[in-house]
């Protein structure tokens, strides 16, 4: 938590301001009683209702005073604390921006979304109320004190026996519910999950007849969690009627007390009443300051969630040195290259070696899990190989700028991702300067154009989030044609056609093989139809590459190939 | 589904454990945050309050506790006044040199005690209605919940479907997080509240209607205030939020499209436009703070204001003798006490407000219309064979537009059915009637000779295996995951039917093999991997019926030849309903269901098909057959 206060820096001069506005307030609202003191010991007891009055004149211009600081306070720590939550959020989505896929895998894309969005705002949240209430407490308290033992400094004891008492008091209570709070909240994240699982698989709760057993699983949670709820709700209960008791009985004891000293002659009745007040300012501030015990470590843990992304070093970086590809080809060769997972018991990509020129196609072909994907990912950087090298034009990847490399490549992913705007925006996201003329012809390349022209704006019609508004083959197509808009060196598709019938899938590849004919082309396929005339086929297996060649080379030579083909055509077909 | 999707939840400052009036000044649901309101307003109060009745008593005592507290309470400073007066009048007698003149402590003594005792029994009063009410108000949410989570079970499919599951969800979440929050603490707040309120100005008048006129008087430009400052910011709490939906939106997207803008070089050009969405943020967020940040200080001002009149006021009332010193005390005690419990009110009818608000929608939830009961004299079958027979099945999702029309097909046991159709024909639809997911709208389905309706549906749907590339797994591992096709299936029955569904190799590959946790999404699962894990929980579920989707893209290649063996074998002795994308299934069928757009428009075998010409000549020529050629040329 303190360590993301750093970035509060930018905003000395402001919280400075609060500090002192707050401070003014707090000695606003302290003054009052100690004058009403005067009226009670001067005005009343000689009767001037002249004083009376001036001392109310004097009173309410400080009440003005006192507001007027107050507002102006809430102004800056208004601004300070949005701000410091609006510096907070930018520098963490620029700095997970910078992630590789690696980092996002580990901390989880839905992790990462909640930590910019709910814990930047929590945080937030809680540095506006440390601001506005939390500052003004101690004031209170610190100020109550120095004011009460002017009035009566004998008295004062009765106040080191009190706030003592409360603090206590405040700290048992405490140091017992918040635990149980935070076991809370797991048991509602809990009960939570069960709840949205029950929706997502409705179908196949009944088609396995296990409603009964999902009913019994929420109720033990649902159970389990109003167990906690009861229990902490009845340690808190005792919070508000303690702090009550204590507050009123050190009143008791101070008109006790006090009436001593008054019938001693060491003690005005104006002081005795300004004293009780004050008493009751500082304890009230004590009670405030408690509530940071709840908001606290709420605030602490999103700060936790906060400062592990901040930690996360991008693994990925442009090295120091960076060097140039001296031409603009689109060569790729793989040298001996191994990569895993990170915790995986056996390799993704074990010993990978081939090279691949412009204007060839090379397929990747081979089982669920065998690498193919995880090959592509290279080549564009996403991962950095363990050991062995990726060259892209005779440069080693890490060696090239990332904005660099990545600009001779056209990704078409396995699942299409688009974003929300229009759909010429979409396909300009390959090539941001592209012309009308480039991206409908990039449109038209990729089958695309005939679905954007029977939408309503056509090309501007508008794109949900996700892409939602459009059939898996379409955003496919779209996915494609935002590839060739860059017209790139080097081409991959990742099993990119998958979502396509048959009739688009061929004029697609009829469309394609002119688009990129210059290209180096990667094709990462299931259907062995799909890649029959590649210049070259990878056969993975399990992370390991068993066969290189082309089709009729590898039925001839390849047995794993030969299963792969045979697999795919009908038994009476083999027979 | 994780966390980020129900943010509101114990996101409030001050949200769960507070306890006290005024901690943290407008709260939950507090001044100037928009309202929602419900439509039946009184309906949905008195029926929420029907949730109560099992423990009326325990209410009863709440509400007298919370009543008795008050007033013990709010007597004090009038007692304590008392006191204050006496002290007051020997103190201006020993002032004034009067002989025999000292201060009575034995009165004030005395006084002092009932104090005490006042204040002790007040506080336990306090205690003993917040311990009631936390055990009342839980116990009655957690009947609630439990409702819901029934009801869900008893709603038809068509409730599921016909809904998106964030809305579902915010009504069992969300809204039910409000009624739990509201019950454990606004309700006896505002009992305190309203008791305290009419408390001190009965106190205050029987003191000084004069002085109670002063603090009365500061009611309206309180309410003025915060009415107009409680507006203002509503609007930029409004814009506020939608500036967050917007960013959060942003974030949503660049994050889950990570691998795009790696690949298209487009960081920069994301954090630009995450600033800009930012800033708008910044300046909705900051107004919306100040603003209502200056409620508690304005009202403060407001109190002090009405202090420093009774101060003056009554300071020259003592000196005329009107009133005694310790009335004037007492007042200043009450002016201070009587600001805190209006703007409560004001805040907690909001928060109520939002409460029915919320109750109304679990309600509306609540009653909604249910699947039709299982049958009294349930039907069994003893050893089912797979005979599935539909006569006469007509159905359309809606009433006035059929899909299925006096459909009749036999099925013997062990034959195997492929449905055959353009993507987005409406495969499910099918699934749908055979699990009796949906309710057919004449007609009827037998197996076994038995009508589906006469079995219960569990026992029905047991015999059914169904395997569809839209997968659901739960968040559990991969052992439990498998383990859900079969109750109490042991270890090696697991790993058995992992084998079978070629699923052991990559299981194994896992960190934590078997044990290895699915994520919420199963995102650490690829598609292929996701499938042949619900290919292995059919396995070990050993259903007489098995419903099948042949997988098109995820699961291809080699592994498709291993499942494919692995699905002939499960099928072997089986019915089973294929939905058919290869060539050699669609020509092994017993018989073909055509469907487009949703029905069924052709039935038959593969030549008896052909012949006809009709659909599915078409279909077969322009899908499978150019496959067919093409994979001759492969050879």
């Amino acid at each position: 938590m303190i360590r993301l206060f750093r970035y509060l820096k930018p905003y000395r001069v402001s919280v400075a301001i609060v500090l002192v506005l707050v401070f003014l307030q707090s000695l606003a609202n302290l003054f009052l009683p100690t004058l009403m003191a005067n009226i009670v010991d001067i005005g009343i007891v000689k009767g001037d209702t002249g004083y009376i009055l001036r001392v109310g004149g004097v009173m309410l211009l400080i009440t003005l005073a006192g507001t007027t600081c107050a507002v102006a306070s809430s102004f800056f720590a208004a601004r300070t604390a949005v701000g410091f939550g609006r510096d907070l959020r930018a520098r963490l989505f620029s700095h997970v921006e910078n992630f590789s896929l690696h980092e996002f895998d580990t901390i989880g894309t839905a992790s990462l979304i909640t930590r910019t969005t709910n814990d930047t705002n929590q945080v937030q949240q809680v540095l506006v109320i440390l601001m506005t209430m939390m500052v003004s407490a101690p004031m209170m308290a610190i100020g109550g004190v120095i004011l009460a033992i002017s009035q009566d400094a004998t008295l004062a004891w009765i106040l080191v026996v009190a706030v003592p008492i409360l603090v206590v008091a405040i700290i048992l209570i405490f140091t017992k519910a918040i635990p149980l709070f935070r076991v809370m909240q797991v048991k509602i994240d809990k009960l939570n999950l069960i709840l949205d699982e029950g929706l997502t698989g409705v179908r196949v709760i009944r088609a396995f007849d296990r409603s009964q057993h999902e009913e019994q699983r929420f109720d033990v949670a649902n159970h389990d969690l109003t167990d906690t709820a009861i229990n902490v709700n009845r340690i808190v209960a005792a919070l508000w009627p303690l702090m009550m008791l204590v507050l009123n009985l050190s009143t008791v004891a101070i008109v006790w007390f006090g009436s001593v000293r008054v019938s001693n002659g060491d003690m005005k009745v104006g002081a005795l009443l300004a004293f009780m007040q004050y008493a009751t300012q500082i304890l009230f501030a004590m009670l405030m300051l408690s509530a940071m015990f709840i908001m606290l470590p709420r605030a602490a843990a999103s700060a936790t969630r906060i400062n592990a992304v901040f930690d996360v070093a991008p693994e990925i970086r442009d090295a120091s040195a960076t060097v140039h590809a001296a031409e603009r080809s689109g060569y790729v060769a793989f040298e001996d290259v191994t990569f895993s997972y990170p915790g995986a018991e056996e390799p993704a990509l074990a010993h990978i070696s081939f090279r691949a020129a412009p204007g060839e196609i090379t397929a990747i072909i081979g089982g669920t899990g065998a690498g193919k994907t995880t090959l592509v990912n290279l080549i564009p950087r996403f991962y950095d190989a363990e050991s062995g090298r990726v060259l892209v034009d005779g440069v080693d990847v890490r060696a090239m700028p990332q904005e660099e490399l990545r600009a001779k490549i056209g990704f078409v992913p396995q699942t299409a991702v688009l974003f929300s705007g229009t759909a010429a925006d979409n396909i300009r996201y390959g090539k941001e300067m592209a012309s009308d003329d480039e991206v409908r012809h990039a449109a038209e390349t990729a089958q695309a154009s005939e679905f954007i022209q029977d939408m309503d704006d056509r090309y501007d019609a508008v794109i949900a989030q996700g892409g939602t508004n459009l059939s898996g083959g379409q955003k496919q197509r779209m996915a494609i044609a935002r590839a060739l808009v860059r017209r790139p060196e080097i081409y991959v598709f990742d099993d990119s056609f998958s979502a396509l019938d048959y009739a688009t899938d061929a004029k697609l590849r009829a469309a394609l093989k002119q688009e990129t004919g210059a290209a180096t082309v990667f094709i990462v396929a299931q259907r062995v139809s799909t890649i029959m005339n590649a210049d070259q086929i990878l056969v993975l297996d399990e992370g390991r590459l068993v066969a290189t060649g082309t089709h009729r080379e590898l039925m001839e030579t390849s047995a794993v190939y030969r299963e792969i083909v045979l697999s795919q055509l009908s038994a009476e077909e083999v027979a | 589904m994780s966390q980020d999707r129900r943010p509101q939840a114990g996101n409030r400052p001050g949200g769960q454990g507070q306890q006290g009036p005024m901690m943290f000044g407008p709260g939950r649901g507090g001044l100037g945050m928009p309202t929602q309101k419900a439509k039946n307003f009184k309906g949905t109060l008195f029926r929420l309050l029907t949730y109560f009745r099992p423990q009326k008593y325990k209410l009863l005592a709440v509400l007298a506790a919370a009543v008795l507290s008050t007033i013990f309470n709010i007597v004090g400073p009038k007692v304590l006044g008392l006191a204050i007066t006496r002290l007051f009048q020997g103190f201006i007698l020993k002032l004034n040199h009067v002989p025999g003149a000292k201060i009575d402590f034995n009165y004030i003594g005395h006084i002092l005690l009932i104090l005490a005792v006042l204040y002790v029994i007040s506080s336990l009063f306090g205690y003993a209605q917040q311990y009631i009410m936390a055990g009342v108000a839980q116990r009655t949410v957690y009947g609630l919940r439990r409702e819901v989570d029934e009801k869900l079970a008893r709603l038809p499919l068509k409730f599921y479907d016909s809904r998106t599951h964030g809305e579902i969800l915010s009504r069992a979440v969300n809204d039910m997080d409000n009624i739990s929050s509201t019950l454990q603490q606004s309700l006896t707040q505002f009992i305190t509240s309203l008791v305290t309120v009419v408390g001190v100005i009965i106190l205050m008048l029987t003191i000084s209607p004069l002085l109670t006129l002063v603090v009365v008087i500061t009611l309206p430009l309180s309410i003025i205030v915060t009415t107009k400052i409680a507006k203002r910011s509503a609007t930029y709490f409004a814009r506020q939020q939608r500036s967050l939906g917007e960013l959060n939106g942003h974030v949503e997207e660049m994050y889950n499209g990570h691998k795009i803008v790696k690949a298209f070089g487009h960081e920069s050009r994301s954090v630009a436009k995450f600033d800009e969405m930012n800033d708008k943020l910044y300046d909705a967020g900051w107004r919306a703070q100040f603003v209502s940040g200056t409620i508690m200080p304005l009202m403060m001002s407001i109190g002090n204001l009405g202090y420093v009149f009774v101060a003056v006021l009554g300071g020259i009332l003592v000196t005329q003798r009107a009133i005694s010193i310790g009335d004037v005390q007492a007042f200043i005690l009450y002016a201070r006490q009587f600001t805190m419990p209006i703007t409560q009110l004001a805040s907690i009818t909001n928060t109520i407000q939002l409460t029915i608000a919320s109750a109304e929608r679990i309600f509306e939830l609540l009653d909604e219309p249910e699947q039709s009961a299982e049958p009294v004299a349930a039907q069994t079958i003893a050893h089912p064979r797979g005979a599935v027979q539909f006569t006469g099945v007509t159905f359309g999702y809606n009433p006035n537009t059929p899909l299925i029309e006096d459909m009749n097909i036999t099925v013997k046991p062990g034959q195997m059915v492929a449905i055959v159709g353009p993507t987005g024909a409406g495969k499910t639809t099918l699934v749908n009637l055979l699990m009796r997911f949906y309710e057919l709208d004449d007609g009827q389905i037998l197996v076994d000779g038995v009508d589906t309706r006469e079995l219960r549906r569990g026992d029905l749907r047991r015999m059914f295996g169904m395997v569809l590339q839209d997968t659901w797994l739960f968040n559990g591992t991969i052992r439990e995951n498998i383990a859900y096709g079969r109750e109490n299936a042991t270890n090696e029955e697991i790993i058995q039917a992992a084998k079978a569904a070629q699923a052991d190799h990559f299981i194994r590959t896992l960190p934590e093999s078997y044990d290895t946790v699915l994520n919420q999404e199963a995102t650490n699962l690829s598609q292929g991997q996701k499938q042949l894990l619900t290919i292995a929980r059919a396995v070990l579920a050993n259903p007489e019926i098995l419903i099948l989707d042949e997988a098109t893209s995820s699961v291809d290649t080699r592994t498709e030849i291993l499942i494919q063996r692995a699905m002939s074998e499960l099928m072997r002795g089986r019915t089973s309903f294929v939905i058919a994308h290869r060539l050699s299934t669609i020509r092994d069928a017993d018989a073909i269901l055509v469907m487009n757009h949703g029905s069924i428009v052709e039935q038959g075998t593969h030549e008896a098909l052909l012949a006809k010409g009709g659909f599915y000549a078409d279909l077969y020529n322009s899908q499978f057959a150019a496959r067919a050629v093409e994979e001759e040329a492969v050879r």
